[in-house]
């Protein structure tokens, strides 16, 4: 069995689901799309005409030493003009169809990154425990690519094969018409063709698509836990987890390529067809003395012209085919559904005193299975709270929810007496200056993430720091504020956390959340860390969570939780002499079993 | 580009060859069809209606095997394109494997993860599409050139010119957009790497109310894409309106000239059509190949990146001893001092321990003071810059790394698990483990209560960064990854940080009776965890300051009093 989360894949979607998506986005240029059609047209048109007029010298040269007369080189240097101011034009408006439909695809391409882009941050939390990193990069990168690549070349060779089809048709019709007739069953048949060999080779397109997708997964996750996979000797197991996918993507790659590529020979051989039974036609039409042999000749031609925009076709199929089925996983993506909106929602809260109160939380993160069970704590204005209990407990979930990363399922929270919910989210979370328990940080400098979505001058920056405490630890990294993070973070974990905490003092927000802030943090910075803080959030009240019980030592009111209930609360001194489980809890870091 | 082909297989080489050979026969064929015309226009001018109808059967039977043979070459194609594109993913990602963290930060991940894919698709599709290009479009070039050389000089000098600006503009363009596709691959590495940091931010994001500013970050990088794109899209469209123009705009020019000439009687009407057919037939060709110019710089610069990976020098590999008779878990350090591979300061310096067999070492430090660093030089993450580590006796480069690697359990400071069910998580810690293996695992990692009220039980599936479980049990489900493995050595560093004390002191407690015989090894910043080890080792600034029982460092050693009072009252230290 595979390893992980396998794709769902070729769940049958229809086609014309997508392809009506993906002409939402068309439209919105659809006056500079019909100006490239029109240029188009028009350039194959005159194209076209060139070629019967360089035909027409060629015939005046013919006829000319047939009757054995002087050229007319007033006509030929005419038509000669004409048509190279016909080709001229054709060359422009050529290269400016090819620009206008190169810039509108690229638009495209630019708006579906842009748009996944902000659909990852208006998803809920709840859909990433499903999805692999990978999987959703891959869309944004492999499968926008292949939009990217496809559209444009696709718009293009459509309308210059159709236009060179009628083209070539009419110029037909001039010659000879059951002629062109028998010429002309080649589209309902090549139609037929295209049909059934798509039908046949979409799904492994999408299949590929999937597949690629899943192998982006696989590199993305087994690459981010490269030490664990050298720690453990694992490199043979994933090798294998990464060859059953790689093989995956080939199986898929191989069929829909050979699939679609069965198009060409088909349409060539019913161009041949039509090639064999006109030149047949002809023969017998000459000797019958129906027609003349250069006409025959001609129109040969002329079907072989009707031919290779044909074969075009059946490429441009392929094309079409693999632009599918990348915008139908875009598609699939952006249409994901969203956080409930909240544009109704006004509430705000001026002067913010940060008084907190749960009020009957329920909440699970499988609504079966509540996590917190009615759950009701008062924070009055300015305390310092502490959370402690087991792990498992809910500390974070709790934590969670008020910043609503998860709705609840019963109950309120209310922060100064207005529910949260009655706040849009942007507003509930500015009221927090928040430092969670995953250390994360961006590449860029230091200064760059500590003054992460703030506007704040250097010198502030660096005072905050000082008071913080921080300061200290970052002016001895190499390049001090200047430092250079990378993507993998050379720096220590309690570095990390550190500038997690400094980041957070900078947003001066209303309250402070801390959850195992200083964790990885040795005691004795962590003691000065806490002194600053403790001057630096006078009159605003905090949640702190930590297992380090020297950490929540002097909070004004500690919450012991235990199975998503409050078995306790009180000060430190008040629990301990209570006797309880906090007191259990504290004296277990000194026992010798 | 030309470096890749080494990594085709026997086999492809020899599709490869058969399918040149195909394509080879089929351009006869589609040649030979057209050929029976002019039997046809014979027998038209004799009346012989057999003759047409022989000729009719011929050019049909021609069509019908030409089928045949695309179909074949197309299949032949498909696989080796795809089968390619599969070696040398398989390789890029067995490369990657390899690397040691040095390597791997040199590239970033997103970068490796980029060039993994992208850029393999990128080279697949090039190659897919353009090997028959490549084959029929100059031969076809190559016959039609050797005909026209033989006949009219005048107009030969026509089409040479004509040739020449082709080939003059090919050049150019290339030269001009090779480099922006250099651009083009790093900006999707960037895209790549801000949607990823997105995604591991996802909170962070949304607690700071940040998205604008990540989303503008990622606009920026996006739209420089755009641009750089349509730019090197602009330049290659120039390839082919301008080739179809020349191809015109030549046999216009031909049979023009050629009507002067015709009229001074230098040559004949005759040579004028068949001339202007033949120079067709080059630009025709030429037309073919820039479908494949415009595709061929970026698969280039791919191709470059991919190499880029497949020759770097891995510099951690395994060493030539043979392994020692005794496995007995001891570990020495002898003047070890080591930097950064980028840094220029020591960040350790003059380590000298020596851990005996079964015995239990902590270290303890301030932040940044080195302890992490230290141990990854154990399992051979990084390698000493002078000095020698020493495992049961044989310097770790010695060792072959997976046997160094096997004897080391190792939990990281930063919990690292799959995305998969618990299960596998900890089959990664012994592949061979059973049912009980792994209750036993989780029941000393204080992890059994937990996963047993999990309805899945051992099946629950973690999502990517265990994002659905807690901190604490995450890090125990690592704890129970790394015992499974019944290891030698045991390192833990600061792995009982997200754990509550009682938790934490029941997993040490059981721990300390189980292993008995195991060198085990503890980071950590709670006196609580590390008072009863056999050692304590105080590092300061890369440098030991202490050493030795939690009784003697509170005696002598200063830094570690500080470290010690600034967790628990001077009486509760005496009390316990
Ligand atoms: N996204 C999620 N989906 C499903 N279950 C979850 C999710 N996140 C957490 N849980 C479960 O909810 C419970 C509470 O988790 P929470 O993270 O709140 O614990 P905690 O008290 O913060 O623990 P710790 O001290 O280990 O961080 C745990 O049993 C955990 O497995
Ligand atoms: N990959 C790296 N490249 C360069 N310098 C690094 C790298 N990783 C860590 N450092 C630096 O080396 C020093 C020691 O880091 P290390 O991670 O060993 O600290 P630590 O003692 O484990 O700290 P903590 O308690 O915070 O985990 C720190 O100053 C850190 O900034
Ligand atoms: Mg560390």
């Amino acid at each position: 069995m595979p390893r992980g989360r396998v794709n769902q894949v070729s769940k049958a979607r229809d086609f014309k689901k997508s392809f009506r998506d993906l002409l939402k986005y068309l439209k919105a240029y659809k006056w500079a799309v019909l100006l490239a059609v029109c240029l188009i047209v028009v350039g194959t048109v005159l194209f076209m005409l060139a070629t019967r007029l360089v035909g027409d010298i060629t015939n005046e040269l013919q006829t000319a030493s047939d009757d054995e007369r002087a050229i007319n080189f007033a006509l030929v240097t005419k038509n000669a003009l004409i048509a190279l101011s016909f080709l001229i034009t054709n060359y422009v408006f050529n290269y400016s169809s090819f620009v206008i439909m190169t810039i509108v695809s690229q638009n495209i391409t630019y708006r579906l990154r842009k748009e996944i882009s902000e659909k990852i941050n208006r998803l809920p939390l709840s859909f990433y425990d499903h999805e692999s990193f990978g999987d959703i990069l891959s869309r944004i990168t492999n499968d926008v690519d292949i939009t990217a690549n496809n559209l444009s070349s696709v718009v293009n060779q459509t309308f210059q094969s159709i236009t060179m089809i009628i083209s070539a048709v009419v110029l037909m019709f001039t010659i000879n018409v059951p002629m062109t007739f028998v010429t002309f069953c080649c589209i309902p048949l090549s139609l037929l063709i295209v049909l059934l060999v798509v039908r046949f080779s979409q799904k492994y397109f999408r299949i590929q698509q999937n597949a690629l997708g899943t192998v982006n997964g696989k590199i993305e996750e087994i690459f981010t836990n490269h030490t664990i996979v050298k720690a453990y000797n694992l490199e043979p197991r994933t090798m294998s987890d990464f060859d059953t996918s790689n093989n995956e993507l080939y199986n898929a790659a191989w069929k829909s390529q050979f699939y679609s590529g069965i198009m060409n020979p088909l349409f060539g051989l019913v161009g041949n067809l039509a090639y064999i039974t006109c030149a047949l036609m002809g023969a017998f039409y000459a000797i019958d003395k129906v027609l003349l042999i250069g006409d025959v000749q001609v129109f040969i031609t002329s079907v072989r012209n009707f031919n290779q925009p044909l074969s075009n076709i059946s490429s441009i199929s392929a094309s079409v085919q693999n632009l599918m089925a990348a915008n139908e996983r875009i598609m699939d993506f952006l249409g994901a559904s969203e956080e409930d909106p909240e544009d109704d929602k006004t509430a705000t809260i001026e002067n913010v005193k940060g008084s907190v109160e749960f009020d009957h939380v329920v909440f699970g993160y499988d609504p079966n299975v509540p996590i917190i069970h009615d759950f009701s704590a008062k924070v009055t204005p300015g305390q310092k709270v502490a959370i402690v209990g087991p792990t498992g407990a809910g500390k974070t979930t709790l934590i969670s929810l008020l910043m609503r990363f998860y709705d609840i399922q019963s109950g309120d929270i209310r922060v100064d007496g207005v529910s949260i919910y009655d706040m849009k989210r942007s507003t509930v979370r500015d009221l927090f200056g928040m430092v969670l328990q995953d250390t994360w940080l961006f590449r860029g400098t230091i200064r760059e993430n500590l003054t992460y979505g703030k506007e704040i001058s250097d010198k502030e920056l660096e005072h905050i720091c000082k008071e913080a405490k921080i300061d200290h630890m970052i002016k001895s990294l190499p390049g001090g504020y200047n430092m250079e993070l990378t993507e993998d973070s050379s720096i220590s974990q309690g570095q990390k956390q550190l500038l997690t905490i400094a980041r957070a003092m900078v947003q001066n927000s209303p309250m402070l959340i801390l959850d195992e802030a200083t964790s990885n943090v040795d005691t004795r910075t962590e003691e000065l860390i806490q002194e600053a803080m403790d001057r630096l959030t006078v009159g605003r009240t905090s949640f702190v969570i930590a297992h380090r019980l020297s950490t929540i030592k002097n909070a004004d009111l500690i919450l012991v939780l235990r199975d998503g209930n409050i078995v306790e609360q009180g000060t430190h001194a008040g629990l301990l002499s209570a006797g309880g489980f906090y007191s259990d809890l504290y004296r277990s870091q000194f026992e010798n079993k | 580009m030309l470096k890749l082909l080494k990594y085709f297989s026997l086999a492809q080489w020899i599709g490869l060859i058969v399918m040149l050979g195909l394509i080879f026969l089929q351009t006869q064929i589609t040649m030979a069809i057209p050929g029976q015309l002019g039997t046809i226009i014979n027998a038209v001018t004799d009346g012989q209606r057999d003759v047409i109808w022989k000729s009719g059967g011929i050019m049909f039977a021609l069509a019908i095997s030409e089928v045949f043979v695309i179909i074949i070459i197309n299949y032949l194609s498909s696989h080796i394109g795809s089968g390619f594109a599969k070696t040398l993913r398989h390789k890029t990602f067995e490369k990657v494997q390899q690397f040691s963290m040095d390597e791997i930060s040199g590239f970033s991940t997103a970068s490796l993860i980029t060039r993994c894919t992208n850029d393999i698709q990128n080279v697949q599709m090039t190659i897919t599409m353009s090997l028959r290009m490549l084959v029929t479009a100059p031969l076809m070039a190559i016959s039609a050139i050797l005909k026209i050389l033989q006949s009219d000089k005048q107009l030969s000098l026509i089409t040479m010119i004509a040739l020449f600006v082709l080939v003059a503009l090919i050049i150019t363009c290339v030269t001009i957009v090779v480099p922006k596709f250099k651009h083009i691959q790093k900006y999707t590495d960037d895209i790549n790497m801000l949607a990823r940091e997105n995604l591991t931010g996802l909170r962070v994001i949304r607690a700071f109310n940040t998205e604008d500013e990540e989303e503008e970050k990622f606009d920026n990088t996006n739209k420089s894409l755009t641009h750089t794109q349509k730019v090197v899209e602009n330049v290659m469209n120039l390839l082919f309106p301008t080739m179809n123009f020349l191809n015109k705009t030549l046999s216009l020019v031909i049979v023009w000239v050629g009507s002067y000439l015709i009229a001074r009687n230098t040559i004949d009407i005759g040579t004028v059509t068949t001339f202007s057919q033949y120079s067709v037939h080059i630009l025709m060709s030429f037309l073919t190949l820039s479908m494949v110019f415009v595709m061929i710089p970026r698969a280039l610069v791919s191709a470059n990146r991919i190499n880029e990976v497949l020759q770097t020098q891995v510099k951690i590999r395994s060493g030539t001893g043979k392994t020692p008779a005794v496995a007995d878990g001891s570990i020495t350090f002898s003047d070890v001092s080591f930097a950064y591979p980028h840094g220029d300061e020591n960040v350790l310096e003059n380590i000298n321990l020596d851990i005996k067999p079964g015995e239990t070492w902590a270290f303890i430090g301030s932040t940044g003071s080195g302890k992490s660093t230290l141990i990854n030089l154990i399992p051979r993450f990084f390698d000493v810059s002078t000095g020698k580590i020493l495992v049961d006796g044989m310097d770790v480069r010695d060792y072959n790394l997976k046997e160094l690697r096997n004897k080391i359990g190792y939990i990281s400071q930063k919990t690292l698990l799959f995305s998969g069910s618990i299960r596998e998580n900890l089959l990664d810690g012994n592949p061979d483990a059973t049912e009980e293996d792994m209750w036993e695992a989780l029941r000393i990692a204080q992890a059994k209560d937990f996963v047993e009220t999990l309805d899945e039980g051992l099946d629950y599936n973690l999502s990517q960064g265990s994002t659905n479980v807690s901190g604490g049990q995450k890090q125990r489900l690592s704890i129970a990854r790394a015992l499974i493995k019944k290891p030698e050595i045991l390192i833990f560093d600061d792995s009982f940080s997200a754990l509550d004390f009682k938790t934490d002191q029941e997993l040490r407690s059981t721990l300390s009776t189980l292993l008995d015989s195991t060198t085990t090894i503890i980071v950590g910043q709670r006196i609580g965890t590390i008072m009863n080890s056999d050692r304590i080792v105080v590092l300061d600034d890369g440098k030991i300051v202490g050493m030795g029982t939690h009784k003697e460092l509170l005696k002598n050693c200063p830094v570690y009093q500080q470290i010690a009072y600034s967790q628990i009252s001077k009486e509760e230290l005496d009390n316990a």
